[in-house]
Formats: structure tokens, C-alpha cells, sequence
């Protein structure tokens, strides 16, 4: 999407980037790390989860400028896996997160194989169509539990060690998950396959001719992306010990697109920033707005869209002239 | 008896999946039309056509406004909603990459399924049938409810009453002209951001007139919207939006396909579009009546 480049000055390498964006990594993940002396554990973890998704997500529309509407079946999918086998099989929770996120992968390259055939506005649509298969599947599935979803999932202790029924080890257990998922993203996007990613976004006839496949680098980064979302969505089965149809649902789509879109498409810390702003006012104002809660993300995407496409962070990156 | 499924139940079926593909097809011909001049996927249709049905039933019930009146109205009032949309919000798009009116039109979407949510609920509320086409015919192998056979009829009328004008007409020959080249139509005099509004207008009017329709068969609710639309999504990936024809064809052949799934395989009815679609692009990735890219 033209629009939301980064907002970096003109000319800077891979490198200097790189460098400049480890102040704000590095006060974010500090702030998270001392967050639950002053919030809600419980609330963090639900942010922490979004903010990776949202980071999964953005980096299929910030970067490869795929914009898909289905990301809630990678993310529901791997839910469902990470609860099924750790509560009906045993597994610990680690390798029911990884399960889930190897369901999510596996997801991700079917999908993905399908959706990339087109581009644009019918790459959005084909991926809504197929999430929605999806979540009549998972409707009907008799592992899922249909409506109640799969509930009191066991946490588990981490590696036998770690008792994750402890909210704080659970909490830096999550944030944990949370930054290795995103330096992970992080380090996808600065290497020579995320500039090649770019290189597609920005003209992909040009990179086609410079000796490129667009559709395996395409490919490669839907499952990525597929794949992360796997790993935020099993991490939240785990954590609240649920995993149930809202997760697969489009409606978890939309709010995964709302926090990347307010935080700032293509910008490294954005995402994760509009999922806290995101989950704050699930959270806070549902209980006082209800139902209203729609009414007020569907007028964020029309404000957001109309005067700040660049989002919070992609706005505030163009103020203090830096990338964010 | 045909594979051990009763005349009866086959036909009913497909009387329901004929009435479904006239919704399909009247909802994907404005998409169509909206994307072939404004570049933009119409996420709001959805919610437009639950607009369509609440007005219906809001002119009944504050105003005393039947059916037939309905039919007029309410298309005219959410046509005039769709011309302001468009100025206010489309309009500033233009020329942006057309994910973001993706994304606006979705957050319409949002708003307006949550004010009725918010006010009616999700259970819906009832609209009858208006007097005149209560009761059905007996056709000796099936009984033929009356106002479904006037929706397929209806429908199928004004689908190709609007590929009559967009394709024969002078009128239809500005509108193709200026999807292809907008800025030369507008040279030639042709007020092309008149025609865009207008375009944007007809197209959601289109789906209003389906929501009246479905009114009386489906109970007016909040959500009949996002469950349409992404079928329709589905449907228009499927023919393509690049022919008025197409999407007339698609949106019935599918309707009918989903209602046949009804009963010989009831489990699938819900995903077969899904299933097709994706059995399309494996095939045709263009879509059946779609120009590559």
C-alpha cells in the first residue's frame, strides 16, 4: 500500500534502520516488562497476544501490501489445536503452542497457494471467503466443541519446570513468546528476503524482471505470517484457557486489521501499539458501551482511514522523523 | 422420485436457492458496477441491504408505508444514504490504492450493524407478506408459493433491465466509457464525478432492493447483512466483476448449486460457494467471466 511506507527520511541502509529502531523496541519491551506492577496482568497478556498477531499480520500488509481478511482462522485454527492437545492429549504447553502454530502454518500454505493466484481487493475477498469456510468447519467440527468452544484448557508447567498457574511466570513466560515472535518478525523484515518483499510491494513487474518469483516470496511470507498468527493464537488458548468460535470468526479479523491500521501500517512497533489501544477500549468500555463497542471501532476505521492513514506511530515517525 | 429425494423437497430447494441467486446476483451486479467506476470493493453493501429491509420496516411501522410502497422507497432513501457516503468519505479516496475504501467501507459496515444491533437485537423482527401475493399455486408436482415466484421474477427483470441500460443504452455507453478512461469522458464533457455518486447510488440502491425483497422471506435482522456479503464476496471472485452478465449468471448458477447442496448434502450447503470458489481459482484464476490480473 502506497501510502504507508515506512515514513523514513529518504536514504537510509537496512542497517541504520535497523539501529535507529532498537531505542523504541527497546523502551517497549521494557515497559511491558515492569507493566504488571501498575496493570492487570491478565489484561497485558491479552494485549501482548494481539500486539504479536497484529505484528504477524502487518507483516503481510505492511510489507508485502497483502491485505488479507482472514487472518482469524490462523489464529482461531491454532487455538483450537494448542487447547485440543494439551487438554485432551496432555501435551505441555509448549508444544501445544507449537502444534497450534504448525496447524496455522499448514493453514497458512493451503490458503495461501490459493490466495496469491490474485491480487488486490480479490486477494482481501478470496481470504474472507475461505476464513468463513474455515469457521463453518470449526462450527460443525466435532473436536471443537461448537458453540461453548473448548474451555479450562490446563496451563501446564513450561518446559516441567515453570508452573504457568503462577500469573506472574505466566506473564513473562507470554512476554517472552512475545518478543522472540517479534524480533523474529523484526529480523524477517530487515533481511535481504523482507527487502526483496518490499521490492515486490513497491513494483513487482520490476522485481520479476530483476529475476525474482514474486508468488514463492508471496508464498513464503503468508506462512510466516500464518504461522506467527499460529503462535499468538496458541499462546492465547493457553493463557485463557479457552479457544472458542469468537477466535475464528471475522469479526476477530476486522479488530486484527483495526490495531495494525490505527497503529501504523508498515511500522515496526505500530501494530502493537494499536493492539493495546485496541484492547484498552474492549476491555474498559464494554462494560460501560456494550454492544456500542462496534458502533466505535467501525468509526476508527472510517476516521483513521479519512485523516490518518499512516496510523499513531507511522504519523508520530513522521514527526520526530525517524522510523518507528 | 429423483436419487431417492422427493419432487417435493427438490423443488422447494430449489425454489430457495433460485431466490438466494437472485439476491446473489442483484448484490454482485452493484458490486460490480461500483468497482468498475470507483475502483472500490463495496464492504457496505452487506449492511446497505439490511438497511434496505429495516427501512421497509420502518415505513410500516411509523408510517403505515406497505410493501409495494416499500419497494420504491426504501431503495430511493438508501440510494440517497449511498450519494452521501460517497461525497463524503469515497470521494477523498480517490485515486488511493483501493484497499483503504476496503477498509472505510468496512467500518460502515461495522457502524451500521452495530446501531441495529444495538437498538433491535440479533433475533430480527417479522415483515409479512403482503396481501396480494399471500398463498401459492398448486402445481400438481409441487406447491409454488406466490411471493417467491414474484422475487425470482422481479429480480430477474431488474438484473437485466440494469445490463439492458448499462450495455444498450447512451447513458450505460458513458458509464463503460468512463471505467475505461475516466479523465477523457470528462473532457468530453461528461460530468464524471456527478455520474461516480450516481453510480455509487444505483449500485446500493440494487442491494436495498433486495434487502425489501428478502424482508418478508428472511426476518429483518441485523446480521443478515455480514452473512450475505461474504458469500457475495465469494460469488463475484468466482464470476469476476468485470461483466454484467457474468455476475447475473453467477449469482443464480451458485444460488441454485447451494440450494441442490441442501438435499443431497446438507452438512457442505453452507461452504459449497466457498468450495467453489476455491476450485476456481485452482482452474480460472481470473475468475469464469473476469479479465486477468
Amino acid at each position: 500500500m502506497s501510502e504507508a511506507k515506512p515514513t523514513a527520511e529518504p536514504v537510509l541502509t537496512v542497517r541504520e534502520v535497523n539501529w535507529r529502531q532498537a531505542l523504541p523496541v527497546a523502551i517497549m519491551v521494557a515497559a511491558f516488562a515492569v507493566a504488571p506492577l501498575f496493570v492487570y496482568p491478565v489484561f497485558l497478556m491479552k494485549a501482548l497476544c494481539f500486539g504479536l498477531f497484529a505484528c504477524a499480520f502487518n507483516l503481510l500488509i505492511g510489507y508485502v501490501g497483502l491485505l488479507s481478511f482472514g487472518h482469524a482462522m490462523f489464529f482461531g485454527c491454532a487455538a483450537y489445536a494448542a487447547a485440543h492437545t494439551a487438554k485432551v492429549y496432555g501435551f505441555p504447553p509448549e508444544l501445544a503452542i507449537l502444534t497450534g502454530t504448525a496447524v496455522a502454518a499448514i493453514l497458512g500454505a493451503i490458503v495461501g497457494a490459493l490466495a496469491i493466484r490474485r491480487q488486490g481487493i480479490y486477494f482481501a475477498m478470496i481470504t474472507l471467503a475461505l476464513a468463513q469456510m474455515v469457521y463453518f468447519f470449526c462450527l460443525r467440527a466435532p473436536f471443537t466443541g461448537g458453540e461453548d468452544g473448548i474451555q479450562a484448557v490446563p496451563r501446564g508447567k513450561l518446559f516441567f519446570f515453570l508452573d504457568l498457574n503462577d500469573t506472574t511466570t505466566l506473564y513473562y513466560c507470554v512476554l517472552g513468546i512475545f518478543v522472540a515472535g517479534f524480533l523474529l518478525i523484526r529480523r524477517i523484515v530487515h533481511s535481504p528476503f523482507g527487502q526483496v518483499l518490499k521490492a515486490i510491494r513497491e513494483n513487482e513487474p520490476r522485481a520479476t524482471s530483476l529475476g525474482y518469483k514474486p508468488n514463492q516470496y508471496k508464498l513464503i511470507a503468508f506462512i510466516l505470517s500464518a504461522a506467527l498468527s499460529g503462535l499468538a493464537g496458541g499462546t492465547k488458548a493457553i493463557v485463557f484457557q479457552l479457544a472458542s468460535l469468537t477466535d475464528v470468526h471475522w469479526n476477530t479479523s476486522g479488530e486484527v486489521i483495526l490495531m495494525t491500521l490505527l497503529g501504523g501500517l508498515g511500522t515496526i512497533i505500530g501494530p502493537v501499539v494499536g493492539a493495546l489501544m485496541v484492547t484498552t477500549l474492549e476491555q474498559y468500555l464494554a462494560a460501560t458501551l456494550g454492544a456500542w463497542v462496534q458502533v466505535v471501532e467501525g468509526a476508527i476505521f472510517v476516521i483513521c482511514v479519512l485523516t490518518f492513514r499512516r496510523g499513531v506511530i507511522g504519523e508520530l515517525s513522521r514527526l520526530l522523523k525517524r522510523p518507528l | 422420485m429423483i436419487f431417492g429425494i422427493s419432487t417435493q423437497a427438490l423443488m422447494s430447494q430449489l425454489l430457495v436457492g433460485l431466490i438466494n441467486g437472485s439476491f446473489y446476483a442483484l448484490l454482485s451486479l452493484g458490486l460490480a458496477i461500483i468497482f468498475g467506476l470507483l475502483n472500490i470493493v463495496n464492504f457496505a453493501h452487506g449492511a446497505l441491504y439490511t438497511l434496505g429491509a429495516f427501512v421497509a420496516w420502518f415505513l410500516l411501522e411509523y408510517a403505515g408505508i406497505g410493501y409495494w410502497g416499500a419497494l420504491i422507497l426504501s431503495p430511493l432513501v438508501v440510494g440517497l444514504v449511498g450519494a452521501i457516503i460517497e461525497r463524503l468519505m469515497l470521494k477523498p479516496l480517490h485515486g488511493l490504492d483501493p484497499l483503504y475504501g476496503l477498509l472505510l467501507t468496512f467500518g460502515l459496515a461495522l457502524i451500521i450493524q452495530g446501531l441495529f444491533l444495538n437498538a433491535y437485537g440479533s433475533s430480527g423482527l417479522p415483515y409479512s407478506i403482503p396481501e396480494t401475493l399471500a398463498g401459492g399455486i398448486n402445481l400438481g408436482f409441487m406447491f409454488l408459493p406466490k411471493y417467491r415466484a414474484w422475487v425470482i421474477v422481479f429480480s430477474l427483470a431488474v438484473c437485466l433491465a440494469t445490463w439492458y441500460v448499462t450495455e444498450r443504452t447512451r447513458l450505460g455507453s458513458y458509464l463503460r466509457a468512463a471505467t475505461e478512461n475516466p479523465s477523457l469522458v470528462q473532457a468530453f464533457g461528461v460530468n464524471v464525478p456527478q455520474m461516480i455518486t450516481l453510480t455509487y447510488a444505483m449500485g446500493v440502491a440494487l442491494a436495498a432492493l433486495a434487502g425489501v425483497m428478502a424482508a418478508p422471506i428472511y426476518r429483518v435482522s441485523p446480521l443478515m447483512g455480514s452473512e450475505m456479503i461474504i458469500v457475495v464476496f465469494a460469488v463475484v471472485v468466482i464470476g469476476g466483476m468485470g461483466s454484467i452478465m457474468g455476475s447475473i449468471v453467477t449469482g443464480f448458477a451458485l444460488g441454485i448449486i447451494e440450494g441442490l447442496t441442501k438435499v443431497f448434502y446438507p452438512e457442505a450447503s453452507n461452504v459449497v460457494v466457498f468450495v467453489i470458489m476455491a476450485l476456481v481459482l485452482m482452474v480460472k484464476s481470473s475468475g469464469l467471466f473476469g479479465k486477468a490480473g
